[in-house]
């Protein structure tokens, strides 16, 4: 087994092979992206850049400025020399002009190269994107290759570790993965001493006096050798990595771990965040996946709160963790759940703070307690919070159920009412009963208050209790024994009555919550599959968005050229947020209001995304404020199932073209093989014919029949086709109809015995398609004489009917002799197949049917005409029968 | 002896041309090509042709546009050749003065038999007053129809129709053509009845009026009475 064992570690493992392979391929349609990284401002980072760029224009390719801060720098502005300078595009931001990177300009210009200064850069307000670094992705994702800088504090897994340090907040950051994605990275290192040198000589750009007073903290030995450290630390890691992953799909035998995955438990509480950046950190050193999970336990959250949570799920995000959100009471089980069911191996845990008494309380174990307990092969890692000042601790507990000030007043408002009734009726009751009246008013409030006011209801309900009725009066003290074990219960069993409450009500709530979600996405489901087509899916959908969330709903289905409007919209969106619609749909990521790319547009516009492809986006203005965590996963949720609806439809839709398309070749195939035939068979008998020094005119005289009446039923069939088929009627006498088709059938007028009554009523009918219907019945019967054309009234329709004694119709064929190019296998050979389907059509286009049988005696076939007779035939009185002369 | 009649053939087909050329020169004519309608045109002003064969179907002009030019200025007996599945053109083609039609493929000598009628039409000093076929007879100026010498009462309505085909036996007369002579200008309501007329009139003329051998019926056209010629034939059978 061992043997096997190694063999599995020396062979190349398949995954690592894939995944490698998949990133050179997205790198060979992606730029390159060079980064020189630095433990802080000043160490010569936009000069090295500068530098490589000057050797690579050297090495024959066009280098593109983008983007160079000099800082009045002149051995870096000399270094300028010779590259081509794009222009900046400026904004106009509080009476000041900002210059920025021009990304559309350069995304025009489309140089292998670009220089891009600044990678933690925040851009000015109105520019596609927020941050610099989502205009670089923009740039490789374009094929362009990219030189940019970035100090090591503004790594977003680094900067509350150089916050501990320094003690400077890091506002601007940049995702690692953005860092990931880096081909090649640089550091540009400088001893501190060194560094501090160049200060002393004015050589580093702090930007202005202020910050250069502030800059001086910063810049402390100390401080220095703590970044530069971790600037070191950082490209090791990086290097690593790449050296780790080489040897993987190379099969060198080597020390790593392999599998590792690691949960993170998050919530809105402030100190998630360092949880995250943690785990991240972690991941990276094991070279494993992670997770980050936010338990739903249906508790309410505040704005800020909310706020915070979708904050730390895009952070996580950001950072390359597989976000999920998992609803479940209990915060331990379901953790574990989710562990075992993704499996993992570690997972990441906050330190709970504070007492146990709230678990105490709830007769449980703290969720961590019991994930301990439970966790077995799977490690857990506890971290301690640290500079949870930074937000409102409060949060972590009441602060999690929804309590603003108006529940306070409204507990002190119940507390005050409850009193006012209870001094009433104390000189009745006694002091006791009181108790039981708080707590009953307690209970019921407990039904709409939180937490928080619960807490707070259950205290002053108390301490008036003892203040106001318990004797002696009006002081808190309290004389006897039983009173004061009655005041402890009181407090005990009013606060545990409350917390139940409330938990059920949270319960329900998220509950409600769960089933309203699943009643709106199952309305969707079932909107988009009753729609009789996609106009009316869509419009069903549009009305549910609306109704959902109060917006203006447009959707844009894929076509051809990009995305077009679809015209179930319910608003037509102005030509800017056309263009972030556009965005949205080729990079697959939600754009417009309320997200990072484009923010200051009218509507929020999310692409509709199906496995691989876009579908669409769905674009919403809406009407009140940004969405809240719920909502918006509902959205999520929404747009999946649009996405998939969509990516349905359009299966179907090429699946019934596919079919369309054989259908019509084989009939096409058909077509050609008859006609072929058919042309050709008589075309080889007159040439034969025409060989012979005396040829046989009754041969020829065939042929050409053959030949004649091959192209006229391609050409009424044609025409049959087209729809140009109107019938020109006019009145006629049935028995003229039927000698004028035996004529024109060129049958002998004695081989066909017409049974018909001697006076007939004259019919209303196209004469020349009804005798030509009638031609093809005639035709067909010829070879088998006799022929009996009989011609009668029946049921207020006139019916003709040709019999022949020929073999009759297979079993089955009554329908199918009326369809294109079938032959029937009792048929002579030859003939198109085309004769009882122009019949066919000619007499339904007189509103009557065609059918066949079989005679009733068996032997031979019978055709019928039906057609409906009209009104009877009345004639224009004027010169009808006077005599003349 | 009779001078040469003179034949031009409009037809974009080259084999159609030179096949009719032979028939028509074996038929005694003289007879002149062109390949499209622009030199069909000119073809008549210069050579002054006895008749017109005129295909419909020309690369450059349709031969409706043609017979049209062509009627401005000339009262020439044209014949129009077509294929199977244009009746409204031969009948537009009929309507707006062609004299008669063959059906591609045709037949030598009914194409020969048509453009005789045709040419007797340009010469219309050969109406007679009394038109007489197999002992019947009508009486274009007493305005009496017998058959075998027993007189046939007819109605105001069929004696007119009678009248126009024995006018123009042996020529094919169109529906539309039918009704002006018959009804005047306002004749449209009369046009679903045409045949029920006709009937009438068969049953009262022919002596089979289920096998009708003087009124003949041209599918989707019209009718034509029967000529001298085709009688001449039947009787000889």
């Amino acid at each position: 087994m061992s043997h096997d064992h190694d063999d599995d570690a020396l062979r190349p493992n398949p995954d690592a092979l894939l995944a490698r392979m998949q990133r050179e391929t997205a790198v060979a349609r992606r730029g390159r992206l060079k980064v020189f990284i630095g433990m802080c401002p000043g160490v010569g980072k936009t000069y090295a850049m500068l530098q490589a760029a000057q050797a690579r224009q050297r090495g024959g390719e066009e280098v593109l400025v983008g983007i160079v801060e000099t800082h009045g720098r002149t051995e870096t502005e000399a270094l300028l020399a010779g590259l081509a300078i794009a222009p900046r595009a400026q904004f106009e931001y509080k009476g000041a002009t900002l210059n920025e990177l021009d990304l559309d300009a350069i995304l025009l210009w489309h140089p292998p190269v670009v220089i891009v200064d600044e990678l933690a850069h925040t851009n000015a307000p109105g520019s596609r994107h927020p941050k610099r670094y989502q205009d670089v992705r923009e740039l490789l994702d374009a094929g362009i290759d990219v030189f940019t800088t970035v100090n090591v504090q503004h790594l977003e897994s680094r900067a509350d570790t150089v916050y501990q340090i320094t003690g400077v907040p890091v506002r601007e950051t940049v995702p690692d993965s953005v860092l990931d994605l880096a081909d090649e990275i640089v550091l540009v290192d400088l001893t501190p001493a060194q560094l501090r040198a160049r200060l002393a000589e004015g050589k580093v750009y702090l930007g202005g006096a202020r910050a250069a007073a502030a800059a001086e903290n910063f810049f402390k030995e100390s401080n220095l050798t703590a970044l530069r450290e971790m600037a070191l630390r950082y490209v090791a890691e990086h290097v690593d990595r790449d050296l780790r992953d080489l040897m993987r799909s190379e099969a060198i035998a080597g020390p790593w771990k392999t599998g590792d995955r690691l949960l993170v438990a998050i919530s809105a509480s402030p100190f998630s965040e360092k949880l995250i950046r943690y785990t991240r950190r972690l991941a990276a050193t094991m070279e494993g996946s992670w997770i980050a999970a936010f338990i739903d336990t249906g508790q309410a959250l505040d704005e800020p709160a909310q706020a915070r949570l979708a904050r730390h799920l895009t952070l996580a995000r950001q950072l390359g963790a597989e976000v999920v959100s998992v609803p479940g009471t209990d915060v331990g089980e379901t953790l574990l759940a989710l562990a075992r069911q993704h499996n993992v191996t570690q997972i990441v845990l906050g330190k709970p703070l504070g007492s146990r008494w709230r678990h105490w309380l709830t007769a449980r174990a703290s969720p961590v307690d019991w994930l301990i307990r439970h966790s077995g092969e799977i490690d857990i890692h506890m971290i301690r919070p640290e500079g949870e000042a930074r937000g409102p601790r409060a949060s972590l507990h009441f602060g999690s159920s929804r309590t603003g000030p108006r529940e306070y007043v409204a507990a002190t408002v119940v507390a005050g009412v409850v009193t006012g009734v209870c001094l009433l009726l104390s000189p009745f009751t006694g002091y006791w009963t009181i108790a039981l009246i708080y707590l009953l008013a307690v209970v019921l409030a407990s039904t709409r208050l939180g937490r928080g006011a619960m807490f707070y209801l259950a205290a002053l309900s108390a301490l008036l209790w003892d203040f106001l009725f318990i004797p002696p009066l009006y002081t808190f003290y309290i004389r006897e024994v039983p009173d004061f074990v009655m005041l402890g219960t009181y407090f005990v069993v009013a606060l545990v009555t409350g917390q139940f409450t409330t938990r059920l009500r949270e319960r329900e709530r998220a509950e409600r919550w769960r089933q309203e979600r699943a009643t709106a996405l199952y309305r969707l489901t079932r909107a988009l599959a009753a729609g009789r087509s996609l106009d009316e899916s869509l419009a069903t959908a549009a009305e549910l968005l609306k109704n959902s969330f109060g917006a203006e709903v447009a959707f844009w289905l894929r076509d051809t050229a990009g995305i077009a409007p679809h015209r179930a919209s319910t608003f037509a969106l102005d030509a800017k947020d056309e263009s972030v619609a556009a965005w949205a749909f080729q990079k697959k990521q939600p754009a417009g209001r309320f997200t990072d790319t484009l923010p200051d547009a009218a509507a929020l516009h999310l692409p509709l995304v199906a496995g691989q492809h876009a579908a669409g986006v769905l674009s919403l203005r809406l009407t009140g404020g940004a969405l809240n965590l719920e909502q918006r996963e509902l959205l999520d949720a929404f747009a999946a199932q649009l996405a998939v609806f969509l990516e349905k439809e359009r299966a179907v839709e090429a699946t019934r073209a596919a079919q369309l398309a054989a259908q019509s070749e084989r009939l096409q195939k058909t077509l050609f093989d008859s006609v072929s035939h058919e042309l050709k068979t008589p075309l080889t008998a007159l040439a034969a014919a025409l060989e012979q020094a005396e040829p046989d005119r009754s041969e020829l005289q065939q042929a050409v029949r053959r030949l004649t009446r091959t192209v006229d039923h391609l050409l009424d069939v044609t025409r049959l086709e087209s729809g140009l088929l109107r019938p020109a009627r006019e009145w006629i006498d049935p028995g003229e109809l039927a000698r004028e088709a035996i004529g024109l059938a060129r049958l002998d007028a004695r081989a066909v015995t017409i049974h018909a009554p001697p006076q007939m009523a004259p019919v209303f009918v196209d004469a020349g398609l009804i005798e030509q219907a009638l031609v093809v019945l005639l035709s067909n019967a010829e070879n088998y004489a006799p022929i009996e054309l009989s011609i009668r009234n029946e049921n207020g329709a006139i019916l003709f009917q040709v019999e022949d004694r020929g073999p009759g119709l297979a079993a089955g064929e009554e329908q199918k002799v009326f369809e294109k190019f079938y032959r029937g296998a009792s048929q002579r050979t030859g003939g198109l197949g085309l004769g009882l389907a122009i019949a066919k059509g000619l007499v339904e286009a007189h509103g009557g049917t065609i059918t066949a049988a079989n005679r009733a005696d068996g032997r031979g076939a019978r055709f019928s005409i039906r057609l409906p007779l009209g009104a009877p035939m009345q004639l224009p009185a004027d010169i009808s029968s006077e005599p003349a002369a | 002896m009779m001078k040469a009649t003179v034949a031009l053939v409009i037809d974009d087909e080259v084999q159609i041309r030179r096949l009719l050329r032979v028939a028509l020169e074996a038929a005694g004519y003289v007879v002149h090509e062109a390949g499209t309608g622009q030199q069909g045109l000119v073809e008549i002003a210069m050579r002054r042709p006895d008749v017109v064969l005129l295909d419909l179907g020309l690369p450059d002009l349709a031969g409706l546009a043609v017979l049209g030019r062509l009627r401005e200025w000339s009262e020439v007996p044209v014949l129009i050749l077509s294929v199977r599945d244009d009746e409204s053109d031969k009948v537009a083609a009929l309507d707006a003065g062609a004299d008669d039609y063959v059906t591609k493929p045709f037949g030598t000598a009914e194409l020969l038999a048509r453009l005789r009628v045709a040419q007797r039409r340009a010469r219309p000093a050969e109406e007679n007053a009394v038109f007489a076929r197999r002992g019947f007879v009508v009486d274009l100026v007493a305005r009496r129809v017998t058959r075998d010498g027993q007189e046939i009462k007819l109605t105001a309505t069929e004696y007119a129709l009678l009248r126009l085909f024995v006018r123009h036996a042996g020529r094919v007369i169109t529906h539309r053509q039918i009704l002006r002579e018959v009804w005047g200008p306002k004749s449209e309501e009369h046009r679903q009845y045409l045949r029920v007329y006709v009937t009438h009139l068969r049953q009262k003329i022919e002596h089979h009026p289920t096998a009708p051998e003087l009124i003949k019926t041209e599918p989707g056209i019209g009718y034509r009475f029967a000529s001298a010629e085709e009688d001449a034939k039947a009787n000889s059978k």
